[in-house]
Parts: C-alpha cells; structure tokens; sequence
C-alpha cells in the first residue's frame, strides 16, 4: 500500500568551507529515498544557506517505508569539477508510521561525514501520508510500536503479553566486498551505514509482522543487535516481547493498571492494532468457551489480542492446547521440529481449576525453588565436536540434578567430545523437557501453552506478574563461522540461536519454571569465532496477565486468592522441594513464614517495585581474564569451549564472595560477559547486591587453612580478621541491620500485626516453621574459603580490593539503587571508553587479573570523580561491555547515568516507585528554564523583526522559543497550545532562527542587528535533549512515545594524530553521536531519551598509518516528558497530542 | 601496560572551572595535575593522580574541541555537538575573553599585527603570563577588532553583541580596540604608573565624547576614529594662550575663585600659565596622527607631572580643573564654548583618574 512521503529543505547554518579562495560554499542538496532523487538549486556563496525548497514528494510502497531511511546529501557545487559531497542526514522515518507517535519532522540535524565527522547543520522538514487501511497488507507492519524500554512503557498498560519475538537477517558486508578495493573509504563507510541502516528497518518490518500475527500492537524490550562478522558477513538481529499496550488515559498515574475501566482496552486495541479485525469474528466465540467463566467484560479484549493469524499452521493446535483445561497436557511440541511455523505467545489457561492451584502455591512441599542457580552450558559446533559442559558451577557442594545430567551427556571437568553425542542428547533432551515440562506444569498448576520460547525480554513488570524466580539460566555456544552464501536464508544463524533458547527453555524447565524473565542475548566475534550467548532468570508469571491483561485486575483479584504477599513472593522457590535441580539450603520465608526461600537469589531482572529491602543496594562485579593459545579453526573452536565452564565457575564463585563480604543475599540485574581474543579471553560479570529482608541473613566467611606449611595460623587469623571487618564496615555502609530484628520476630508468639492476618491462616503450620528455621539457623554460617596455595591467598586479596564508592555516592547497575527513592531531578547521562594495552611481557594469568580489576576499579573511580559535584548521587544502570579488539588490547565501555537524590530520605520501605516520589525540582532546573523565558521574552520584546514580519508570528516563536527550552516550566500555556505553537515554529521558527543567526555573522549590516537582543542565549532553538538509559527521568513524567532511535555511525579518520589522537578522536565521535540522537529526538519534538543504550562501539585502530576507525550503534525511546509538578499538563494530554498531530498535519 | 585511549563523555558537557582556568592560563596536563593535587582536590574524593590525570585529559581535551566554538561565541549558543546549559555557556565565553591585566597593559595600544605577536614570548617572559595564555589573549583582541572595525553602531554594543561579554568586559574590549585602532602610545617610562582599568576608564571617555559616534549614530568606524571636525574645531582653543589679554583674564578669573580654597594656591598661580599653554597646546595639536598618539604621554609630561612635583593633592587637581574649566565661560571674548566643554570634559575625567601614584 502506497504511502507519500514529503520532504522539505529549509536552511543550513555553520557549513564548512569549501570553496578556499572565497572562503565560502556554494551548497545544495539531494534528497533520496529509495531510488528516487531530488535536488534544490544552489545557494550561492553562504555558509547559511536559505534553499527554503518546495516539497519533494515520494510515492512508495510502506514496506519502502519501514526499511528505507531518508537520505539527506548536502553537496558543494563545483562548476569545473565533481560536486564535493559535505555530509549526509540519515532520517528513520519510522516513527511518522504510528498514528500514535511523532506526526512531523522538523529540526535541524547535523551534517554528518565519516570522515570528518560534523560539518554544519540542516534543517529539514519531514512528513507522511498513510492510507488508512493498513491490514490489508502483509508485508508491511506500519503501526506496530517499538520500545527498548524493558518494562511496560510509563503511558501505556499491557493489556496483553504475547510472548516472544525474534528475527534476524544477514548480509555481505560491505567492507568485506570486492568493491571496497577500489572505493574511497568515505564510500564504503556510506554503504555500510546505509546498509545497516536498510537491515535494521527491514528487521523491524518483519518483528512488527510476527506481532500483527500474535495479535499484539508493540514490542517492548526490544533489543536489537549487530553481529559483524567480518569475511562471513553482517548479522543484524532482534529479540523483544510482544504486547498489546493500551495508552492509559491521562488522569491515571502511570504504572498503576488497576483502576481502568474494562472497556476501554477493546476500543483501544481497535485502534491500536490494525490486523485485528480479520481475526475477532474468528476467535471470539472460541476464546470465549476456553476463557472459564470469563466476565462479560473479559471476552472482547481476549479476542481482540488472540494471536494467531489464520494461515499460521501451528494455530489450530495451539489454540487447543490453550482451551483444554487438564493440567497436565502440555504439549512441547517445540523443539521436535523447526519446520513448524513459530507462534511464540505464551497461552496460561485461565480456566479456574487450574488457576486456583497455581494460585495458591502448595502449602508444605510444593514448589521449591532452586535458587542460585546459574545453570550453564558451552557448546560448541555439533557436527565438529560436541563439548557440552553444563554445569552448575556454584558452590562446592553443588551437584546437578538427575534431569539436568541427562540433559548435558559428556559432562565433566571441561567437558569430553562426543561426535554423536548430537542426536542422542538432542533425544534426550526431548525427553528431561517433556518430563520437566509437566512437572513444572503440575507443580505450579499452570497450564501454558508455551508457543516456542516462553521468553521475555522485560526486567521489570507490573505489580503480581511475577510469581516466583527460580534463578539464573544461561546457555553459551562457540560457533566457527563461515560464509553466509544466502542471505534470503540465514539459516545456520537461526539454528544457532534455536539451539541456545531451547537450552535456556530446558533449565528454565529444570528450575520448575515455565518462563525466562529478563531475557537477553549477546555474541562475542573473534576472527572466525563466535561465542553465542544468552541468559535470563527462570521464574513462574501470573498467567492473568498473559491472557486477559491487567485490565481486569479488580475483578480478578476476588476470585484468585492472593499467592502470597506481594513482597516476598517472588522469593519463594518456585518448584518442588523434595525433587531439587541441585541442593541448596532453604528456609522459611523470613517475610511471610509461610514458604520456602533460597539463602541466595541471583535474577538478571530489576528488583521488583514491591520486594522489601534492607538497607541499600550496591555494584559488585565479578572479573577475570584467562589466557589462552592462539589457535585456529576447530582447535580454538574446542579451546574456548573447554574454558567457558571454568570461567563461569570461577566468575560465579567471586560474586558469591563478594555478596557475602557486602553481607548481602541476593542479586539482580545479572550480566555475564565473556568476550573472546585472539589469546586470551575476559568475563566480566556485574550485578547490583542487595539484602532481601524475605531471604535469610548470609553468613560470614571463614577461612580455613589447609596446609600447615607456609601459612601460618597468624596469617589465616589476619585474613579473617579484615575479612570480618570489611563485612562489618559494609554493613554499616550499606546500612544492612536487620537480622537481629528478625530473628527475634520468628521467636516472638505475638506476630507483629501486619502478619497476623497470614499467619493467622497458616496457624497450624507455624510452629513447625520456627522449629524448621532453628536447623537451618544453625546451617546457615558455613560459607568456608579454604586457602591451600598462594592463589587462593590472591585471590582473598583480591576480593579485599574492592573499594566501596566514596561517600555519598552509591553504585548499581540496575535502574534504581534499591533502597533509595527520593530522586531529585540532577541527571547525566555518560559514556566513557578506556582501552588498556597490555605490555607483551610473558603475562601470568593472575597478572592479568589484577590489570582488569584495576581496570574497571579505576574507571569507577573516574566517574566518582568527575560527578563529585552532583554528591549525593547514585551511579544507576551501570553497563559495562568488555572487548579485546586486538592482541594486547582490552576495551572496557561504560554507558550509565549518575542521578542526585535526596539525601534526608526517610528510611521507609521502598514500595513506592521511585518516580512518583523524585520530584523535588532542582533549583537550577527551575533556574534555568525561568532564565530562559525571559531571555528569549527579552529578545523578542525589541526587534525589528524583519523577517518574520506579521507581529503574530514572531510573537508565537518567542512562546516557542520557550517550549524549546523550558518546556518544564512554562506554565502559561496548556500542552494544547504549547505543541500547536510549536507546530508553528516548525514552519515560521525556522525562518526566524536564521535571522538569529545571520546576526552572528561578521558581516557589516544596518545598526538595527547591533541593536537587538543582547546576550540572547534563549533565542536559539536548541532543544535540551536528557539522556538517560533508564525507563523514566526522576521527577518527570512521559506523556508521550515518539518512537524508538536506532543509529548506526561509522567514523574514520587519515589524521588521527591531528585530531589529538585515539582520545581526541574517539570523544569527539561519541560527542557527535551524542548531538546526533538529541538532534533527531529535537526533531521528532521529543525533550529526553529513555533507555538509551550504546549496543556496539567497535573502534580499531593503525597509528602507523596515522588512521582509526569506529562504529557506534546506539538506540533508545524518544519521548516527550513533562515535569511531574505540573498540574497543567494531566488533565487534556492524550486529546491534546492528538488534536495536535492533526492540527500539524492541516497547519503545515 | 598503558592506558591508550580513556575518554568520558556526558551528555551535559561537564567542565570543571578550576581546570578551565588551568587551561586558559596555558599550563600543561601535568602542571595542572600538579597544581590540582596541590589544591587539595584529591581527598575530597578520594581519588589518585590517575584518576586526577585521566579528568584532566578529558576537561583539557573538551576544551579544546570548544575552543573553535569560543571564537565565535554566537554559535556556542546554537550549535549541537555540546550540550551545556546558557549559564554555563555565558561563563565559558566570559572566562575565554578573560585577559590578564599585566599583559593587556603590555600590548595596549599596539598594532595588533604579526609583528606584535612574534614579541609576545618577551611580554610573556616579563609578565610571567604563559606563552599560550598570552597568545589566547593576543588572538581574542586580535579577533574582536577584526570583527568590529567594520561594523557600524556603537562599539561596546556591537563587542557584546557578538561575543555575548558582559558589559564590564564589552567595554575593556572597547578600550582595547580603540586603543589600537589610534595607536595610543602607553609603553612609556613615564606612562608605566597607570593601569590599564585607567586607561579603560579614558578610553571610554574618549570614545563617549571625541568619536564621530557621539554627534552621529549611524556611521561606520564610528566609535573607534576620533571626529576630525572636532579635532579642527580644537585649534581655535589655541586663543586661551596666544591672546595675552585674554590669558590673563582666564588666570585672574581662577585665582580668585581658588584663593583661599587650597594650600596649594601660590604654585596653582605660578603655574597657571604653563599648565593652561600645555592643555590648549595638546588640544591644538591632535590633528596630527603623531600627537593623537601622544596624547596620554603628553597629558602627564604636560599636566600631570608639574602638579605631582607641586604635590598637589587630588582633591587639590580637581578643584583647579574645575574652575579653569567654568572660568572659560565667563570670558567675554571666547566664543567656543562648545569645543571647550567637549575637550575639557574628557581631559578632565582623563586626568582625575589618571592623578595618582
């Protein structure tokens, strides 16, 4: 179906010169979509060109327009010679494709070169034509929402979780063609950017049709990846979770799903998804029979998010599956062939029995959790030599359950080689999972029909999602790669990752959990190996949000009974106790009383909202480099695979360490990566360590001594001495008190009054309960480090190491620090990058351990420096990602964001969510904004104005000028008219900030310019853009979803030394990516980025030669957000964005 | 085993104050690294000399990628690569445009040429103002008068205008230029007691009242050339001197207005003739490009210093000024009054600020 896409090029300011002997340029542009290509004329002799070009009109088909960019050349004209290319705009358009999104593109966007990097700016106007009917249309999937963003975006609610989606498509690279020998690198790096450029639309395209099937209208955790693979090609790969997301009207906060009227999610969803309705008549009736006694409410939003579309083979089957009500039927027909058509989505019965059961998680002995349990596996190529190690790699006492050996045949110490061990244990994994399966099933008395991969890339969800966390799952593989010949059928790509998720599927299975939360997939690409990897935490979710959505909450809630409270269930082991993947100590819940918990949980999940947490959160990563010979082929292969397990084990064992010397219990947001080299390979695991007041107080760790020789007594008694003090004084830090109180309670026979309604209830069972916890009580201290050699001495030092943040900062990596919750509203956003080069001296691998740990301790260091300012503040979504770009190399990439808070916080439980309470306005915020207004009034109050010659209209650009920056804080005016000004400025705003601007030039002109506005710094129309890689910016709130930005930048430099090195270079390109995102965001009328992250920076370089190189991938939500104060804005939003965007789109 | 690459980029551009004066000040990574450690930074955060280098780096690095932006102030404002807030912005700019009194006082009323910036490493070297500071400075004046010699309006408005300065540094630049569009010679001995915030303050009464600028606000270089009718109407004030009568008339009127007032009163009327021919022979004489240049050095060979060996006082001076100036007007026979008061307004604003130790 035919879209028209129009476009228009307004102005260029700051252009470089091009022209030596008048030191000016002659500009003009080219735009380009698809194959069509138009021209402005030539603006003569500026540096601030004025092509004020009519609208260039494209006619295309929507598919065009999901894959396609616009490209935006600006060109100097050389009337003897070829024209000199300035720089290029690449603009996704993708986000003018959802009715809901951004309606019009309108800024200026720098000029972008990759050899030398920003050249000016451009100010384009960008625009789309849809036609209405939309499901007609397969191949495109206009409409559907992206968001990176891993929980339910802040304006929407999930009606409905559809499960799992994937794609990945490949292609030649570019730079490794034959071609390349011959183009100029600016040509080759154009290629590559437009190519990727072309890919990740073409990915999006076709991830947005499998949720048009599913039935959803968004995608949120949507994590998109690059794989290059040099000679063997360019992968380009996603993962995300399907949903049907209703926008929350605007009275309601977000994030609290639970005072919606019904109904409104089928109106909705009717606007929201457009291939439903083929499939409503459809389903309906059925769903309504399979849904039990469904409320009269219940039947059209099932309906309106069932998935599978008609011609989808699997349908009929899953559908069943999804209707019968026996709890044992599970059918995992998954893994038994690829051929059948995929329909992830996970299907929970809702029918009552079963929902009952699963409800009320079987008092006594039902289900137990296994808790730390990270299960893990290395593969390597099946038809080479199959290595699958998997193992448990926890403490030492931990041994693998029967289920899981069978699963994992040629398990040992490193793992032995079986050629035909493929089949067979491709068989007997079909069988473990199809006995695990119904056990998980009967054990939580769920019924789920799991499509393929009950998989969910979100970390945090809505309140009573989660049921249970089992632990962590993870699953690597080493690939040798070769040549994709087709890239029509990335084939072997696919199967690698099938591969892995159904390993994940089968520990999840082996945890008795039935889905993978907080799901996440990586590669690490050396030469032509390839480590494929993917981890996420197996937990139980409430199937009340799988089918039905949220929507019917209040009503359910009478008929479910509560799991069990809500702080501490998610704790509880979620499988049976007596048949345990492998022992661990449990306990009683310290919360509830009722339940069984793990002594450790290890999640890579956020922490839930309402989980109860004792004293503050805190970074703890575990690092660790090993060497290893450089090989080739199916002999490095088989070397890195022999090492996985040993790193994992070793990486496991240090964060178990180091949780216990911070005296904390659990982990979350867990992220192990493992990067391979040409020798050596890193893990680097991080993970925010936090006390759960549910799980049992860890015990101290002793050292035991156990040769007599050289270690003396002394020696061991001093070590533990400063262990004993570190965990003291970590415990003050981390304000972690808790224990004793505890204790005391269990004792105590007058429970305090907020258990005594459960305990009530369970009475009988409590007495054995305090009995129970003394044995374990007396269990619990056993943690031993036995030093035996010198390594081990080393290895204490250091975990000693370590220092704690200064203070008044905090740490985490995950999106809060738990413990704290008064956000104020200092935020910034950054990235650093350090590359070590090792000296090629014979390196041990402890030496090389100690370089990496002080490698990243310095680097955190650094940040605490440099942020010193903002104290108190806390370092939140700390992401590190490790890479070995060359022999002697190692590169550490940080992207996080440092927030201030408020220091006199009230030690109360963080139940609340953060950003209702983070609204505390900075003084310089307000400072700021206020400032601006009056200077931009100020500027406007005198001029001559003699461009924008109506007085109205200059009069509305000054408004707008303050919208621009001060969109917090101008109060005057509702958002109505705040985005219907700014629709004006669109189209007069940029006329008048040329005239700004031309007074900038050094250019002799009337006294009326001297005259204007002095010091007008607020008359300008940069747009402050926040970054932040977090969902919400504290103290505002998002009130609307502009789309998701997904860039891809190449930078390459002949003169590195001249642009002040690798350092120069390398910041002045983040710089620039930077200015980039908030330019584009600017554009889409967006104020902040959201879950900004920087997948991808590859940076290579030749100093010889005087030459580098960089690729940057990053992506994030745009969104527009208002300050949490601001009354004005609650109220008229959702009507006023849309009233808006069809204003635009008569306006203009 | 060395860190190779080490960048830290915000998306707020952070910039460190101290380290920017550092910087501005030309010193290098390791003296500011030196300086910082000094100052104490380290223990406020517990940090290393290589946590302390690496942020220098850094802050030294983003300031030099500013820099290009600095030179054009106006684009600071609305270019996309740094996100920094206006406030910051106005402080990045005011500190660039900074000088050091010492070495503005050296290159004051110099031709701002190649030549002058060869002997910057010898100012630099008496000023003990870094090379690099100095050449910042040099190149801001430099820069600034290239762009406003062209322009017309008033000057001191027009500087802001264009690099966003506060007024106070508006007007030093003001100063500056117009100092080195007329050459004004100050490097001598004799000139060596006066500051530059003196001849600042002069310059500013110069450009006020002698410029073309202050009969007629729409010319070019209007601020920066003195009025040349102006100039020539000064050669009529010769007849306070050559006119015997009339000079005598002028001390009379004077001395009976002082008597009494000052004991200083017998040099004033010894004096009066010799100081009154000086005044009215530097008046006649600014035609000429030459003595224009001359005009501070001859305000104190000719005025300034035959008071001081009388030690008159300050208040002493202004009292005299005062009623030579009034006691013009009475004379029947002077008929330029006008030119009078627009000469002796300014030379006696020039020498108030310029009387003193």
């Amino acid at each position: 179906m035919p879209g028209k896409l129009k476009a228009k090029i307004v102005a260029g300011r700051h252009l470089p010169v091009m022209d030596r002997a008048s030191d000016l340029t002659d500009a003009f542009v080219e735009v380009k979509f698809g194959n069509t290509t138009f021209k402005t004329d030539v603006f003569p002799k500026s540096l601030n060109p004025q092509w004020n070009s009519e609208w260039f009109k494209f006619e295309v088909d929507d598919e065009d327009l999901q894959d396609e960019p616009l490209q935006v050349t600006v060109l100097d004209h050389d009337t003897y010679s070829a024209n000199d290319a300035i720089g290029k705009v690449y603009i996704d358009i993708d986000p003018l494709l959802c009715t809901e999104a951004a309606s019009v593109i309108s800024g200026w966007f720098p000029i972008y070169d990759t050899i030398h990097g920003i050249r000016g700016e451009i100010n384009v106007l960008v625009k789309v034509e849809l036609f209405n009917d939309l499901n007609r249309f397969r191949q495109s999937s206009c409409g559907v929402k992206f968001f990176c963003t891993t929980s339910i975006p802040r304006c929407y609610r999930a009606a409905m979780v559809h499960g799992f989606v994937e794609e990945l498509v490949v292609n030649e690279d570019p730079e490794y063609q034959w071609i390349d020998r011959i183009r100029t690198p600016r040509a080759s790096n154009e290629a590559r950017q437009r190519l990727i450029s072309l890919m990740s639309g073409e990915l999006q395209r076709k991830i947005g049709l499998k949720v048009l099937e599913m039935g959803g209208n968004a995608v949120v955790g949507y994590l998109q990846c690059f794989d290059l693979e040099g000679e063997s090609g360019l992968v380009v790969r996603a993962i995300g979770t399907a949903c049907t997301l209703d926008k929350l009207s605007s009275g309601s906060a977000p994030n609290t799903n639970t005072h919606t009227h019904p109904n409104t999610a089928p109106a909705s969803n009717a606007c929201n998804s457009p291939s439903k309705d083929g499939k409503e008549p459809v389903f309906g009736e059925d769903l309504l029979s399979s849904s039990g006694p469904p409320t009269p409410f219940r039947a059209l939003p099932t309906s309106s998010s069932s998935p599978p579309p008609p011609f989808s083979p699997s349908k009929p089957c899953s559908r069943q599956s999804s209707s019968s009500d026996t709890d044992l039927s599970l059918t995992p027909k998954t893994e038994v062939s690829q051929s059948v058509r995929r329909r992830p989505g996970i299907f929970l019965c809702p029918s009552s029995p079963a929902l009952s059961t699963c409800t009320l998680p079987l008092p006594g002995s039902g289900s137990v959790s296994c808790v730390k349990g990270s299960v893990l596996t290395a593969t390597t190529p099946p038809p080479l030599s199959t290595i699958r190690s998997d193992s448990a790699l926890l403490e030492k006492n931990l041994s693998f359950s029967e289920d899981l050996l069978l699963a994992a045949p040629g398990m040992g110490s490193g793992g032995s080689v079986g050629k035909e061990a493929g089949p067979l244990k491709t068989l007997l994994r079909q069988q473990t999972q199809t006995a695990l399966e119904q056990r998980g099933a009967s054990s939580s008395g769920l019924l789920i029909n799991t499509g393929e991969f009950p998989f969910f890339t979100l970390t945090s969800f809505p309140p009573g999602f989660l049921v249970h966390v089992g632990g962590v799952v993870s699953a690597r593989s080493v690939k040798l790669l070769d040549r994709i010949h087709n890239p029509d059928e990335p084939e072997t790509r696919d199967a690698w990752w099938e591969e892995i998720r159904q390993e994940i599927k089968s520990h999840a299975k082996a945890l008795g959990c039935h889905a993978v939360v907080g799901y996440s997939e990586s590669t690490s690409i050396c030469e032509e190996v390839c480590i494929l990897s993917a981890s996420g935490t197996a937990s139980i979710l409430n199937p009340r949000f799988m089918r039905e959505g949220c929507l019917d909450i209040g009503i359910a809630d009478h008929r479910f009974e509560e799991p069990s409270p809500p702080s501490c269930g998610f704790c509880h082991i979620p499988y049976d106790e007596l048949n345990m993947p492998f022992p661990a100590q449990l306990t009683y819940c310290y919360h509830c009383r009722r339940q069984k918990v793990p002594d450790v949980l290890f999640t890579t999940i956020d922490l839930p909202s309402e989980a109860s947490v004792t004293g503050k959160g805190c970074l703890i990563q575990a690092r660790l480099c090993r060497l290893k010979k450089k090989a080739q082929g199916e002999v490095n292969a088989t070397a890195i695979s022999n090492m996985l397990p040993f790193m994992e084990y070793e990486l496991h064992t240090q964060l178990m360490n180091k949780l216990k010397l911070r005296s904390m219990n659990a982990l979350f947001g867990l992220h192990i990566q493992i990067s391979v080299g040409e020798n050596m390979l890193l893990g680097l695991a991080s993970a925010t360590g936090v006390y759960l007041t549910a799980l049992p107080a860890p015990g101290g760790i002793q050292i035991a001594g156990k040769t007599p020789g050289d270690l003396s007594n002394d020696h061991i008694s001093t070590i533990q001495k400063r262990i004993n003090d570190t965990i003291a004084k970590n415990k003050e830090l981390y304000q972690i008190n808790p224990p004793e109180l505890n204790e005391e309670l269990v004792g105590s026979p007058i429970p305090e009054p907020r258990h005594r309604s459960r305990l009530f209830r369970s009475h009988s069972e409590s007495s054995d309960e305090v009995s129970e916890l003394d044995l374990s009580h007396g269990k619990k201290d056993a943690f031993v480090l036995e030093i035996d050699d010198t390594d081990a001495v080393e290895d204490i030092h250091s975990l000693l190491i370590d220092a704690p943040p200064p203070s008044g900062f905090y740490s985490c990596n995950t999106e809060v620090m738990p413990g704290i919750n008064t956000w104020t509203s200092g935020v910034q956003m950054f990235t650093s990058v350090r590359v070590f080069r090792l000296s090629n001296a014979n390196l041990t691998n402890q030496g090389l351990n100690k370089i990496f740990t002080d490698l990243c301790e310095n680097l955190l260091k650094s940040f605490y420096f440099k942020l010193r300012s903002m104290i108190p503040c806390c370092l939140c979504h700390l992401n590190f990602t490790v890479a070995v770009p060359e022999d002697e190399l190692i590169q550490v990439a940080v992207t996080a964001v440092a927030m201030t808070f408020d220091k006199d916080q009230t030690q109360e439980k963080p139940a609340e969510k953060p950003i209702t309470k983070g609204s505390g306005d900075t003084e310089e915020q307000l400072q700021f904004s206020m400032e601006l207004c009056a200077d931009s009034s100020l500027a406007n109050s005198q001029p001559p104005s003699k461009i924008s010659g109506v007085p109205e209209s200059s009069n509305i650009s000054s408004r707008a000028a303050s919208v621009d920056y001060g969109s917090f804080a101008d109060r005057c005016s509702t958002w109505l008219e705040l985005l219907r000004l700014k629709a004006h400025t669109i189209r007069r705003g940029s006329v008048k900030t040329i005239s700004s601007l031309e007074r900038s030039s050094p250019l002799p002109d009337g006294r009326s310019r001297s005259l204007r506005s002095t010091r007008s710094f607020g008359g300008t129309s940069v747009t402050v853009v926040k970054m932040t890689p977090l969902s919400f910016l504290p103290g505002t709130r998002i009130i609307k979803y502009l789309g998701i930005i997904n860039m891809f930048f190449i930078r390459e430099t002949t003169s590195l030394r001249e642009e002040g090195g690798v350092s120069g270079f390398l910041h002045s390109f983040i710089a620039e990516v930077f200015a980039m995102v908030r330019a584009h965001v600017a554009a889409l009328g967006g104020n902040a980025v959201v879950s900004y992250s920087m997948k991808e920076c590859v940076f290579m370089e030749n100093p010889n030669k005087n030459q580098a190189q960089c690729l940057i991938n990053v992506s994030g939500d745009a969104v527009i957000c208002v300050r949490e104060s601001d009354p004005e804005a609650t109220p008229s939003m959702t009507n006023s964005a849309q009233s808006c965007s069809s204003e635009t789109d008569t306006a203009t | 085993m060395a860190v190779e690459l080490d960048v830290f980029v915000g998306n707020t551009t952070i910039m460190d104050e101290e380290v920017y004066k550092l910087w501005l000040d030309g010193y290098t990574v390791n003296d500011a690294v030196k300086v910082r450690m000094e100052g104490g930074v380290m223990e406020e955060c517990e940090a290393s000399a290589d946590v302390l280098l690496s942020d220098t780096m850094d802050q030294y690095r983003t300031f030099q990628m500013c820099e290009r932006l600095l030179h054009s102030p106006a684009k600071l404002a609305n270019q996309l690569l740094f996100q920094i807030t206006p406030h910051r912005q106005a402080v990045l700019i005011e500190r660039y445009y900074a000088f050091d009194d010492a070495f503005v006082r050296e290159v004051l009323g110099k031709k701002l040429s190649k030549g002058t910036k060869k002997d910057l490493d010898d100012i630099s070297a008496k000023t003990s103002v870094t090379l690099k500071s100095c050449r910042r400075q040099f190149d801001n004046f430099k820069r600034v008068f290239k762009v406003v010699e062209e322009l017309k309006g008033p000057l001191v408005e027009n500087i802001r205008q264009h690099f966003l300065l506060s007024d106070k540094l508006g007007r030093d630049y003001a100063a500056i230029v117009f100092f080195a569009n007329n050459r004004f010679e100050t490097g001598k001995r004799k000139l060596q007691y006066l500051t530059f915030q003196d001849f600042a303050f002069c310059a500013g009464q110069l450009i006020n009242n002698w410029t073309v600028g202050a009969v007629d606000h729409m010319v070019e270089d209007m601020d920066v050339d003195l009025d040349k009718e102006f100039l020539q109407e000064l050669k009529e004030l010769k007849i306070l001197i050559t006119d015997k009568d009339l000079l005598d008339q002028h001390k009379s009127l004077v001395c009976t207005a002082l008597r009494g007032k000052t004991k200083a009163f017998n040099e004033m009327e010894a004096n009066f003739k010799n100081l009154s021919r000086g005044l009215v022979n530097i008046a006649a004489k600014l035609t000429n490009t030459k003595d224009v240049r001359d005009f501070f050095i001859d305000l104190v060979e000719k005025f300034i210093e035959p008071c001081r060996s009388d030690r008159w006082t300050a208040a002493d001076m202004r009292l005299y000024l005062t009623h030579y100036t009034n006691s013009a007007h009475i004379l029947d026979t002077f008929k330029h009054q006008v030119v009078w008061d627009r000469y002796m307004g300014v030379i006696k604003s020039c020498i108030f600020k310029m009387y003193h130790d």
